[in-house]
């Protein structure tokens, strides 16, 4: 009865009930849309190089080498020997290797010199090898993979013909117009780095510098394309490389032995490792997040609590009925909380279902304009379950404030009062 | 017989005042009997209303309602008593304007068992006796129960109110000018219905008015005077 008289009464107030319900509901979807994007931008982040073990480089910090081998950030200081890398291939614990190389650029995005491993062993997110919106993979010297961003920004096309510059800046005068590179493949959005990057072979990037000393085109040296493919063109050295381990139990071991090499000093960082410490600094970002979603919360109980309360004066007659048919203050003040909890949970079940629809709707538009990647798995994860739970319990923590004001009332109305 | 009413030495004074607003030495009421109680305002008919309703305590003397002497009862016991033994009727805005008429007079059975058993001894169910009562005070359930509350007119819904006050048959009906938002005609078709219904049941009727042309309806008159 309790149960009926509080829907009734809610839907006889349909009018305030259903903006408190829309308003609660959108404060809903703020928090545990904001958090979801968080946890997914989060998981997003830890998993941009989730198949690898180990990640080698030069010497240098973790930090620097997770930088620029990953996010392409920042410069290498120097790179590996190619013997060093063969090497490290051989290895009988090595399962596979990404051999990377840096340096290039087309137009502001990075050029990375890879082989076609990186299609068959790179992971990303939970176990996705990349795969291509259309063409395929580096079928030639002068073939070139194009990031979905890179090919969306530039509308490039299968087949197109692709200039790289030498260094990283956006206007370098130092085209390798000599030897244009022909599109092969565009890859479908990740959300990771390779989504703004222009992959070619290894080979393909020596080829472009033969004639080169130092950064510099010598005159008289430069070959075309076709001279070149008649030369060894074994790359001399590579900037990084991703390995994969048959055993991941080995990674310490072998991140232990390949930092303490005497032959060449390198850097070898286990990827999660690296990850947690870069996370530090954005972490802030993440608490701000929370913070701004938990106000609109706030202020969505506290129209709640508005209507609630405007709707007490009204109310008073409605209490005396009660009071005058045997209702005990503490009944009538469990009808309001009712009340109240109804329309938190209302709103916290319809704020759901709009996140819900919303990230389904939003999911392609996230990935290819922010190159995020959300989906609906890990929707109520444990801190949404909890911070779901906090929703509620702030909902009915407020609907007290009515509840206990009807109590007094009910304890202090007579029967009969004229009104 | 224990009488349904049964007042000794009563006193009542809001509290920090000096004059008491209501003082009856004695005052018995017997089932089936009907007590119209007439005074000026200010002479605390309200006030007797609302001790006897459990609502307002810090008396002195002696009420007990049933048998049950309220000062030794709780606030809990109260409205047990309350919802167990009494219908209570106001002059106005009797009725949840968002619940339906059938729920409307359902209501009291569902706050009291004693009142729910007794519409199922009467009428086989809580909904059969709302209609029966309905039907008694001229609102055929068939014509009138899927209207919302705020469609009917002031004397529809006090007798609605009546019928809500009488289901379960309380023992006591406490009546608070419930005619006084009525005109003549439709006072006096609410007063005749009410007295038929009471007719048929043993319940006790205490009505409060200042209006005199209700006394004719009453077997016993009690006039309350401005105390000072």
């Amino acid at each position: 009865m309790l149960f009926h008289m509080a829907v009734r009464s809610l839907i006889s107030r349909r009018a305030s009930v259903l903006l408190t319900l829309f308003t609660l509901s959108l404060s809903t979807a703020l928090l545990l849309g904001g958090e979801h994007i968080r946890e997914q931008s989060r998981a997003g982040f830890f998993n941009t190089v989730s198949g690898a073990d180990l990640i080698v480089g030069a010497r240098s910090g973790p930090l620097q080498l997770l930088l620029y081998s990953v996010f392409h950030i920042g410069s290498p200081t120097s790179n590996i020997r190619w013997q060093s890398y063969t090497d490290l291939r051989n290895d009988p614990r090595v399962d596979w290797t990404i051999a990377l190389s840096l340096g290039d650029s087309h137009r502001g995005y990075r050029v990375i010199g890879t082989d076609n491993s990186m299609f068959a062993h790179y992971r990303y997110g939970e176990s996705q090898s990349l795969k291509f919106a259309s063409g395929n993979q580096l079928d030639d010297l002068f073939a070139v993979v194009l990031g979905a961003e890179v090919a969306r920004a530039l509308s490039y096309e299968l087949g197109d013909e692709v200039i790289i510059a030498h260094g990283t800046g956006n206007t370098s005068f130092k085209l390798h117009d000599n030897m244009p590179f022909n599109v092969s493949g565009i890859l479908q959005a990740t959300g990771t780095p390779l989504d703004r990057s222009v992959l070619v072979t290894l080979e393909g990037l020596e080829a472009v510098h033969v004639g080169w000393r130092a950064g510099i085109p010598l005159p008289n040296m430069q070959a075309t394309s076709e001279q070149v493919r008649q030369r060894d063109l074994t790359p001399r050295q590579v900037t990084a490389v991703l390995v994969g381990l048959k055993s991941r139990m080995q990674a310490f071991h072998l991140q232990r032995e390949l930092n303490s090499r005497m032959q060449e000093p390198l850097t070898a960082v286990m990827p999660g490792v690296a990850l947690q410490e870069l996370w530090q600094v954005v972490r802030l970002a993440e608490k701000a997040l929370l913070a701004v979603s938990s106000i609109a919360l706030l202020i969505g109980l506290c129209g709640m609590l508005a209507v609630l309360l405007s709707g007490m004066q009204q109310r008073q007659h409605e209490i005396a009925v009660l009071r005058a048919l045997g209702a005990s203050p503490l009944r009538i003040a469990a009808l309001l909380l009712l009340e109240s909890l109804l329309l938190t949970l209302g709103g916290f079940l319809l704020g759901l279902l709009i996140l819900w629809s919303a990230i389904y709707a939003l999911q392609q538009p996230m990935l290819e304009q922010f190159g995020l990647h959300l989906s609906t798995v890990g929707l109520l994860s444990d801190r949404q379950r909890l911070l779901a739970g906090i929703i509620v319990a702030l909902g009915a923590c407020s609907g007290l404030v009515p509840a206990l004001m009807a109590y007094r009332m009910a304890l202090v109305r007579s029967l009969g009062q004229r009104h | 017989m224990t009488p349904i009413i049964d007042i000794q030495q009563l006193k009542f004074a809001w509290s920090g005042a000096s004059v008491s607003v209501l003082q009856i030495e004695q005052l018995q009421l017997n089932p089936s009997e009907h007590l119209f109680i007439q005074g000026p305002s200010g002479s605390g008919k309200s006030t007797l209303l609302n001790l006897l309703g459990g609502v307002l305590t810090g008396f002195s003397g002696e009420i007990k309602v049933a048998g049950q002497p309220l000062s030794k009862l709780s606030g809990r016991q109260r409205d047990r008593l309350r919802a167990d033994s009494m219908g209570v009727l106001f002059q106005q805005f009797n009725l949840l304007p968002y619940l339906n008429l059938m729920d409307n007079v359902c209501l009291p059975c569902a706050l009291s068992k004693q009142r729910r058993t007794a519409a199922i001894v009467r009428s086989g169910s809580v909904e059969n006796e709302a209609k029966r009562l309905l039907e008694r005070l001229q609102l055929p359930p068939e014509q009138y129960q899927n209207r919302s509350v705020a469609q009917l007119s002031i004397g529809q819904q006090q007798r609605v109110a009546a019928a809500r006050a009488l289901i379960g048959t309380p023992m006591l009906l406490i009546a608070d000018e419930p005619t006084s938002a009525l005109d003549c005609q439709t006072r006096d078709l609410f007063m005749q219905l009410l007295m038929e219904e009471l007719q048929q049941g043993e319940t006790t009727l205490l009505l409060v008015s200042h209006d005199e042309a209700l006394a004719g309806y009453f077997s016993r008159k009690l006039r309350l005077e401005v105390q000072c």
